[in-house]
């Protein structure tokens, strides 16, 4: 496997000259980048109404601001933020389907915006809330589409097909129309369709919003098998910090569409959090939950196991959320 | 990147088709709503019982709108719809994503609903040639020619009028305004509801400088074997100029403005 990585690696250096990394491949690369939306303002209203006829009045919003950072090739990496933090935003920017206002983006050696048909043959993008399966057809025929829109030859198609539908569990029911699919079934067939011509790069955009957890965990299990098989660059965002922990190594926060994390995930918890949970449940039922700092921990669980009478112990680093909760809070704060 | 096209074509036109069977329902009722020619095919022969009007006496009327019908059926595009809904939902992007022009994509799926509109309207081309005389039908091949050369040229026009608009919801909220502008000319000037031949001679004259009678008028008068083959020649020579100048500007409309794609809804 990490031949193949290697391998990969080489082939990339040789395809885009322009990059310069003996080791790794930077697949993502955004430089200060700017996006502005220009929105109309409008008061509520008849009088707001009719004055908007003649005047309009428009504001710039600014959804990513002077944002940069750098994604080597065969990288998982989570992109949070709280809402409208310009997440969806760069992700869309990456994969050519906005404009930037300013700052440059480059997606395995090309420019988004030009949207080449190489280009877009080796990025995906999946987000939870959009489809690409045509409704009243069965996800066959998207398959079949994508199939002859990628140009992926038929034997090619077969294996990937069969792989892919093999790793989701999906048997029988690319045949059934798009529309009675339950929610979680129609995912597994959203990413088999985005997945068929093995993409290099996959910007997932709240991939398991709304599934259960049993299907998440499918999901999550199936995007790092990928990621694994093909070496295949991840930028994933989400709002379950379950999929972050299980996939991201390294997390970019934003806020406000400016950068105000970039590194090790386990590092931003102990920065934010530089304390250990003991979880204790005691002989009497009760169960106890204390924060203490990871330098002193033994000493504190040895107080605690001498004070109580304790029959399970659990040290863990406390939830990704109450991190994310910190961090998000901060920058409000800060604001 | 023609020989890219060709290859993808036909799975474009079998999904197309698949999914305008899926809609079948639909779109028959869609089709039914279309029968306005038989309206105006009715008041138009009570009229021409008392006597021809301008030439046109009830075999010519019924010849006329029974084509209009036809033409209509066959060479109509609606992508305006799906344009305007895609970009006010966001879900342009998934046609972005993909590797072939969204334009493209459109037209093959605007060309897969023509064979079942083609199922629903061979009978009445049946129908038209057991009820009319001959001298309504063609009967030089050169003409059919022209006739099938002229039912392309207005799908083209109509697809690229349709795509237009459909690309003006990039820059305006409410593009469909600007369709239903169109529509009214459409209907005032191409022989839809009244033959050119009838206007007063002015407004005659500007219907025949104008592309509305490109997109309906002119294949039916081709099919209603009115035009000499020179002027078949003519006629069509000025419609899919107009085609050439409605895709050229279609392309330009979409290069300079699929920038202002906002993708907002997801």
């Amino acid at each position: 496997m990490v031949q193949n990585q290697r391998a990969s690696s080489a082939i990339e250096i040789l395809l885009y000259p322009g990059a310069c990394y003996p080791f790794a491949v930077s697949q993502i690369e955004v430089s200060n980048l700017v996006k502005e939306y220009r929105v109309a303002e409008r008061s509520s209203g008849l009088a707001a109404s009719i004055k908007s006829l003649f005047h309009r009045k428009f504001t710039i919003a600014r959804a990513v601001d002077d944002l940069s950072f750098s994604i080597n090739a065969g990288e998982r990496v989570g992109f949070l933020g709280p809402n409208g933090a310009g997440k969806t935003t760069t992700l869309k920017v990456l994969s050519g389907l906005l404009h930037a206002t300013a700052g440059s983006v480059r997606v395995g050696g090309r420019d988004p915006r030009q949207r080449e048909i190489p280009f877009l043959k080796q990025i995906t993008l999946v987000m939870g809330q959009k489809q690409q399966l045509i409704w009243d057809l069965p996800p066959v025929d998207t398959f079949a589409m994508n199939r002859a829109i990628y140009e992926i030859p038929e034997r090619d198609y077969r294996e990937t097909l069969g792989e892919l539908t093999e790793l989701l569990t999906i048997g029988k029911l690319a045949q059934r129309p798009t529309r009675q699919l339950s929610l979680g079934e129609r995912m597994k067939c959203e990413l088999v369709a985005a997945l068929l011509h093995r993409p290099k790069v996959l910007f997932l955009d709240e991939p398991t919003i709304g599934l259960d957890v049993s299907m998440q965990a499918t999901l999550r299990h199936f995007i790092r098998a990928y990621n694994e098989r093909f070496g295949a660059t991840i930028l994933l965002t989400s709002h379950y910090m379950d999929d972050v922990t299980a996939l991201c190594p390294r997390v970019i926060v934003i806020d406000k569409g400016r950068l105000t994390y970039d590194g090790d995930l386990t590092a931003l918890v102990h920065r934010l959090r530089p304390h250990k949970r003991v979880v204790m449940r005691t002989a009497r039922g009760e169960q106890i939950s204390k924060d203490v700092p990871a330098a002193s921990l033994s000493s504190a669980v040895s107080e605690l196991l001498a004070s109580n009478e304790i029959v399970d112990l659990t040290i863990e680093d406390p939830p990704l959320e109450e991190v994310m909760r910190d961090l998000f809070g901060e920058s409000k704060g800060a604001a | 990147m023609i020989q890219r096209v060709l290859k993808i074509y036909p799975t474009l036109l079998r999904i197309g088709f698949a999914e305008a069977v899926a809609y079948r329902a639909e779109f028959l009722v869609w089709m039914l709503s279309m029968t306005l020619p038989l309206v105006m095919l009715a008041i138009w022969s009570a009229v021409a019982r008392e006597g021809a009007v301008g030439g046109f006496d009830t075999d010519r009327f019924t010849a006329y709108y029974l084509a209009t019908l036809l033409v209509r059926q066959l060479t109509g595009s609606w992508v305006v719809w799906e344009m305007i809904r895609e970009v006010r939902e966001g879900t342009l992007s998934m046609r972005l994503l993909r590797p072939i022009h969204p334009l493209l994509a459109h037209s093959a799926e605007s060309l897969a609903g023509i064979p079942l509109r083609a199922a629903f309207s061979i009978p009445i081309a049946i129908g038209a040639l057991l009820i009319t005389s001959p001298a309504h039908h063609i009967h030089d091949p050169v003409i059919g020619l022209c006739a099938v050369a002229a039912f392309f040229g207005a799908w083209a026009l109509n697809f690229s009028i349709s795509a237009m608009v459909g690309t003006l919801a990039l820059v305006f909220e409410s593009s469909i305004a600007i369709w239903d502008l169109y529509l009214g000319m459409f209907f005032l000037f191409s022989g839809y509801l009244v033959p050119i031949a009838l206007f007063p001679p002015m407004m005659g004259k500007i219907a025949r400088v104008l592309p509305f009678a490109y997109l309906q008028s002119v294949p039916v008068e081709i099919l209603t074997n009115t035009f000499s083959r020179t002027q078949a020649f003519e006629q069509l020579a000025i419609q899919w100029g107009y085609a050439a100048l409605g895709l050229t500007c279609l392309v330009f409309l979409w290069q300079r403005n699929i920038k202002r794609f906002a993708a907002y809804g997801g």
